[in-house]
């Protein structure tokens, strides 16, 4: 079930990872070997098994419909790499 | 003032109650100590001696004013994956390099609540991935007991700090045995609550089913006093659970008459070291000396841990990771590239290695066609997982094992072994699968190196897991043999 570097490609472009061919073949080498490893799951008899996503049963979490405490919006912005006018800044998405 | 450093934080507590003395002596003498152990050691990404000097003026007024509190005055440091509000919190990754977070998580607000004072924050595998703290974007943590090797990780810098006495305790986060094995490693205690008992809120997620915070200390005690401080429910946090939280410290009783001990026979085969399974033996061999009923027990599916863990929490976080994308915090890199340009080049330079690789295999594991291969079959076979567990909970109180297959190794020595690193955690990964607590006490050497004891609980049953820790730390008195790490003898 090893990944093909057409799969490393697509993959990291769905990740938003920008990497070269050669920077995934490095990486297809330890990739691959957990993906020999998954294979000992494929014997297992799992066919009547339900899924476990969590650890201890959680269910839908209410609460009151309130006002809590939020962070300001100058502390938001704070850390962002671009920002203005109380706004993230990004690079340009539609065209002018 | 040196020797105080050594002291327990119940003891170093006494000392500032009996005004023996002051909280910011004991702060000034901490930050000295750091500065001349951490070349060695570099358990810190970034000290705060002045917060911590501030911290200890407040707590000695409130010493001063008559106030007695077990964590009051007493210098402890954080993995650096907790936000703490106005101070830099990087997750040890390049992305993160200049994040300040404007508010606390939850257990640093808790602790701060109770005086305690924080002298830094401390060194991990970058995003809590990996087991050595090599894979940190800053600089690797050596070992207190042997300079030339790793403290364990991913929190290595939690454990090393407690070793080397920078901090009287400090927190780690656990997802895979990120707590339990450098607290093997470096000879100190590590407890992973059970999932849901302490809340996550405010830290950065990793693999959220998984993830959990917790203490890494000198004594059994000194753990259940920081997790009576961190346990609870948290409205932030809608996983954490609304049970009553007990007294830990009442755990403390030096008596394990007819409490049941299971030997899962799993977790000594495994490659598991012989000394090192050897050294476990006769720990549970003095502990059924002292009127603890052992029986071997089985959990087969432990062997398929490693497998579902590799699936599940790569999936996890590739969807958690998706959030740093140079908009909002951290790095920004290729702005001329467009906004998605922008973000891959910005994700593709401020992760690691290590990181990318389980973006990768999650995102996979996740993707259209491959799902039901692998995730949902994972899933599945934790549930299983669970199911042994819970089987072997109806004949036993609590599960004795090995930590870590084996004592620390040296640095570069697994690095670039995909399977081989990923193996050092082998026998903690079951526990977060199954949700339960697990504790490491430091019980032996191998080779002049120290090596921990697992005790596994059931689900919320810290009491028993830190009751069986504490009657074993009576027995073994180690305390004095763990005081001076070898590697920072003069």
């Amino acid at each position: 079930m090893a990944l093909t570097l057409e799969q490393m490609r697509h993959t990291a472009k769905l990740a938003r990872l920008e990497l070269s061919d050669e920077q995934l073949i490095e990486l297809m080498r330890p990739i691959n070997a957990l993906m020999e490893h998954f294979e000992r799951l494929q014997a297992l008899p799992l066919d009547e098994v339900e899924p476990t996503s969590h650890s201890i049963p959680v269910f839908n979490a209410f609460r009151e419909d309130v006002v809590g405490e939020t962070l300001r919006r100058e502390d938001a912005l704070a850390n962002a790499p671009d920002a203005r006018d109380g706004l993230f800044i990004v690079p340009r998405i539609v065209e002018e | 003032m040196k020797e105080l450093l050594t002291l327990s934080v119940a003891e170093i507590s006494q000392k500032l109650h009996a005004r023996e003395v002051s909280a910011v002596e004991l702060t000034e003498a901490v930050l000295t100590h750091i500065s001349e152990t951490e070349p060695k050691v570099q358990a810190f990404i970034t000290p705060t001696p002045e917060l911590a000097l501030e911290m200890a003026r407040q707590a000695q007024a409130r010493l001063d004013a008559g106030e007695r509190a077990p964590l009051l005055g007493v210098p402890i440091a954080l993995k650096d994956n907790l936000c703490t509000r106005g101070v830099r919190t990087t997750c040890a990754s390049r992305i993160l390099h200049n994040f300040i977070p404007p508010y606390d998580a939850t257990v640093v607000r808790r602790l701060r609540e109770t005086g305690a004072v924080f002298v830094g924050k401390l060194n991990m595998d970058e995003f809590a991935m990996g087991s050595s703290t090599e894979f940190s974007a800053f600089h690797p943590t050596r070992n207190p007991w042997d300079l030339a090797r790793v403290p364990g990780g991913s929190s290595g810098g939690s454990a090393a700090a407690v070793a080397a006495h920078m901090a009287f305790a400090t927190l780690g986060s656990d997802t895979g045995g990120s707590i339990r094995q450098p607290a093997s490693f470096c000879g100190v205690v590590g407890l992973k609550p059970t999932y849901g008992r302490v809340s996550r809120y405010g830290l950065v997620a990793y693999a959220s089913s998984l993830d959990q915070i917790g203490p890494l200390t000198k004594t059994v005690e000194d753990c259940a006093t920081l997790l009576n401080a961190i346990a609870g429910k948290d409205p932030h946090d809608a996983t954490s659970v609304d049970l009553p939280v007990p007294d830990f410290r009442e755990a403390l009783v030096d008596d394990i008459k007819g409490i049941r001990l299971g030997a899962p026979k799993e977790f000594f085969g495994q490659g598991v070291q012989p000394e090192v399974a050897e050294t476990v033996r006769k720990a549970i061999g003095l502990l059924e000396s002292v009127g603890a009923e052992v029986q071997e027990v089985s959990l087969p599916m432990a062997e398929q841990s490693l497998a579902i863990y590799y699936i599940l929490a790569p999936a996890e976080c590739s969807s958690n990771l998706a959030r740093y994308d140079g908009v909002r915090y951290g790095l920004r890199v290729g702005a001329e590239k467009g906004h998605i340009g922008m973000m891959e080049a910005t994700r593709a330079e401020g992760f690691g290695k290590e990181v990318i690789q389980r973006i990768i295999i999650g995102a996979y594991a996740l993707s259209s066609g491959y799902y039901d291969a692998f995730y949902l079959k994972a899933q599945k076979g934790r549930t299983l997982l669970r199911q042994q567990f819970d089987a072997v909970f109806q004949q036993v109180d609590a599960l004795v094992c090995p930590t870590a297959p084996t004592p620390a190794f040296k640095l570069g020595e697994l690095v670039d072994d995909p399977l081989a690193m990923k193996l050092a955690d082998v026998l903690t990964i079951p526990v977060n699968l199954a949700g339960l607590p697990g504790l490491s006490v430091p019980c032996g050497f191998v080779n002049g190196l120290p090596v921990g004891l697992q005790i596994i609980g059931k689900p919320f049953d810290e009491m028993t897991v830190l009751r069986v820790g504490y009657a074993w730390e009576q027995l073994a008195c180690l305390r004095d043999e763990l005081r001076t790490p070898t590697g920072l003898q003069a």
